[in-house]
């Protein structure tokens, strides 16, 4: 049994106790905190009638064990509740709003993270110890340690104040919306051959994904730089070189045998930058799950906060189910 | 001569200073020739294999002499052309078969890549030769299919054998290629050496083991803080040797079979950024003279080079 389907097979049946272990602790979290839902909904001055009657229509007056239950078929049939404020829309749907948005941003932030830290990182570690080395690596530090919000405001008043080429804010010009297909913007516009709202999409993405990618690029410079050092002074490095090997092969291999490791990162980042978009989107008026959860938090939306976290889990459960399917990919020594 | 390597020297230039750690050295290999290179760490022995690959790096730095080999003069060619000559015409063999084959790709993607550098075939033909190397070199050709994690470490360094002379080279350097695996697979890996100076290669084995080399080589080299302290014949070399250092190496070596006595050589190596004046050797050796704060010179006694005063 050390084949790769085999691997992945069991890596993917790994999925559901992870999932379950993770709904579980969100359902324990939200019964221990203090507070309780309804109150916080109707406010402190409602009849105590009333609030049984609420309770019994949330099923909150069921013992632990069957509201755990009820719970969980819910999240397995894609029933996350009603939102508490505005409408009572399905959480589902609230969150089906929102993601998309988020999943641009961080999709578009993440594959520029990663070309801008593999680029520095590499040309750092060829270029080790040489002047162009300590700018990758001064570049690196201060990548990491940029505040979000102060960096991206930077980049709003040299690209949208001074220059005028960009837009501050928001994810479309209004009018421009492309047909919705998926709730991705560039895709839609592409899918609906809509150059016009392809351009906008673009133009309103630029400015918040180049905020999150150089932010996190910093972390790959560093990783791939480390790496690569580690990894030209193998052994096998100059084994290819004494067997005549072309240059070009051998950073080939130097490169994948560097990538491990930033595959790591890559599956931990990704949900990092789930997170951290949270203020890039405040930021940048970008109408995703970020500026959703914050809102919903400060209106005490039980439903929709579990809701958007249960969401996160299974997301992040899944990414990661990617990334370990990507490195049994790359490492021949990863398997069961 | 198939490889003439004439006073040849390389530096290391260290924070320290400049490491001499091949001095003025010349060594000339014929066709079908078995020629071991002796020495303790340190020495200079695999630095002078590394010369010849010219797969020296910064801060190391050929700084003189002339390597032809093969009626090319390796150290004018460019880049390119001594890629070509690599794996082509001299193959190599490291220390450590742990660490020096790629982890990530299978084995027959690493002997196929080498032999489609230097030859035009398709990768079907590539890996079909591959399978007839490993079989060449006593593996099963399956394993082609197989990582390197998942062979031992005589077989990873049968594949790094396999990979050597898969084009078949005039020259095979082998920088102390069972150092690090047991004694049974090193005679195997031995024997197979002697196959390839048999078909007619010409074998250079880099090691300090001085009773292997003794055993298995037409000449043998002795090595010692970056200079070349004596060569010759490897019998009478081993039965009669002449430098104090060799003398001292020989006893050294233990002996399963004869009651002898072990004389380990007093001392350290020198520390090659400020090596003693005069004779390298001279705070450790025995016959050590006024004489000896000079450079002794090289010369030849019986057809064999030595570089001491006791000769010249």
């Amino acid at each position: 049994m050390s084949s790769l389907p085999a691997y992945i097979i069991t890596r993917f049946l790994m999925v559901i106790p992870t999932v379950l272990i993770l709904l579980t602790i969100v359902f324990l979290i939200l019964r221990i905190i203090p507070g309780d839902p309804i109150t916080a909904m109707v406010g402190q001055k409602v009849p105590e009638e009333v609030l049984e009657r609420l309770r019994h229509e949330a099923g909150l007056d069921k013992p632990y064990h069957e509201q755990y239950i009820d719970y969980l078929k819910g999240v397995f049939t894609g029933d996350l509740g009603k939102s508490m404020i505005w409408g009572k829309r399905p959480v589902i749907a609230e969150i089906m709003d929102h993601f998309p948005a988020t999943l641009e941003l961080t999709i578009f932030g993440f594959v520029l993270s990663v070309m801008i830290g593999v680029a520095t990182g590499s040309i750092a570690a060829f270029r080790r110890g040489s002047k162009v080395d300590s700018g990758m690596r001064i570049y690196s530090i201060v990548a990491y340690t940029l505040f979000i919000p102060w960096f991206g405001m930077l980049l709003q008043m040299l690209f949208g104040v001074y220059l005028k080429v960009l837009p501050i804010g928001g994810r479309i010009t209004p009018g421009n919306t492309p047909d919705t297909v998926t709730g991705l913007y560039v895709l839609d516009s592409i899918l609906t051959l809509n150059m016009n709202s392809l351009a906008d999409a673009f133009a309103h993405l630029a400015l918040p994904a180049l905020t999150l990618g150089i932010v996190l690029s910093g972390a790959y410079t560093r990783l791939l730089r480390n790496n690569l050092i580690e990894v030209l002074s193998q052994d096998f490095i100059k084994a290819y070189r004494a067997r005549g090997v072309r240059n070009r092969k051998v950073v080939f291999h130097a490169m994948k045998n560097a990538f491990i490791p930033v595959v790591t990162l890559m599956g931990l980042q990704f949900a990092i930058l789930l997170a951290g978009a949270v203020l890039t989107e405040s930021t940048f008026s970008w109408p995703g799950m970020g500026t959703f959860l914050i809102e919903r938090i400060e209106y005490r939306d039980y439903t929709s906060v579990q809701g958007a976290i249960v969401f996160y889990a299974v997301f992040v459960a899944l990414i990661s189910l990617v990334v370990d399917v990507i490195y049994a990919l790359l490492d021949p020594r990863i398997r069961y | 001569m198939l490889l003439d390597i004439e006073n040849l020297t390389t530096i290391f230039r260290t924070r320290r200073g400049v490491v001499r750690a091949v001095d003025n050295v010349s060594i000339s290999i014929k066709k079908g020739e078995f020629v071991s290179i002796v020495g303790e760490s340190g020495c200079g022995k695999s630095t002078l294999a590394h010369s010849v690959m010219k797969l020296i790096d910064h801060p190391g730095e050929i700084l003189g002499g002339k390597i032809t080999f093969d009626g090319l003069d390796l150290l004018s060619l460019s880049d390119e052309e001594m890629r070509k000559i690599r794996g082509d015409k001299i193959g190599m063999v490291f220390q450590n078969p742990m660490t020096s084959l790629d982890p990530l790709e299978k084995v027959g993607d690493q002997i196929s890549e080498t032999i489609m550098e230097h030859m035009n075939v398709t990768k079907k033909e590539a890996w079909q030769m591959a399978r007839e190397m490993l079989e060449k070199v006593g593996l099963q050709p399956e394993r082609v299919d197989s990582y390197p994690h998942q062979l031992s470490g005589g077989q990873r360094q049968r594949v790094m054998i396999a990979m050597a002379i898969s084009l078949n080279p005039k020259l095979l350097i082998a920088d102390e290629p069972t150092t690090a695996l047991d004694v049974i697979v090193q005679e195997k890996i031995m024997d197979f050496l002697e196959d390839m100076k048999r078909e007619g290669r010409a074998v250079i084995l880099i090691t300090h083991d001085f009773a292997l080399a003794a055993e298995r080589s037409d000449r043998i080299a002795v090595m010692y803080a970056g200079w070349l302290v004596e060569m010759g014949d490897a019998e009478a070399l081993t039965n009669d040797p002449l430098h104090p250092y060799t003398k001292g190496l020989i006893q050294s070596v233990p002996d399963v079979w004869m009651d002898k006595e072990i004389k380990p050589l007093p001392g350290f190596p020198p520390d090659l950024i400020n090596p003693p004046e005069g004779c390298r050797f001279r705070p450790r050796c025995p016959n050590a003279s006024e004489m000896c704060m000079r450079e002794p010179p090289e010369v030849e006694v019986d057809g064999r080079v030595v570089k001491c005063w006791l000769y010249g």
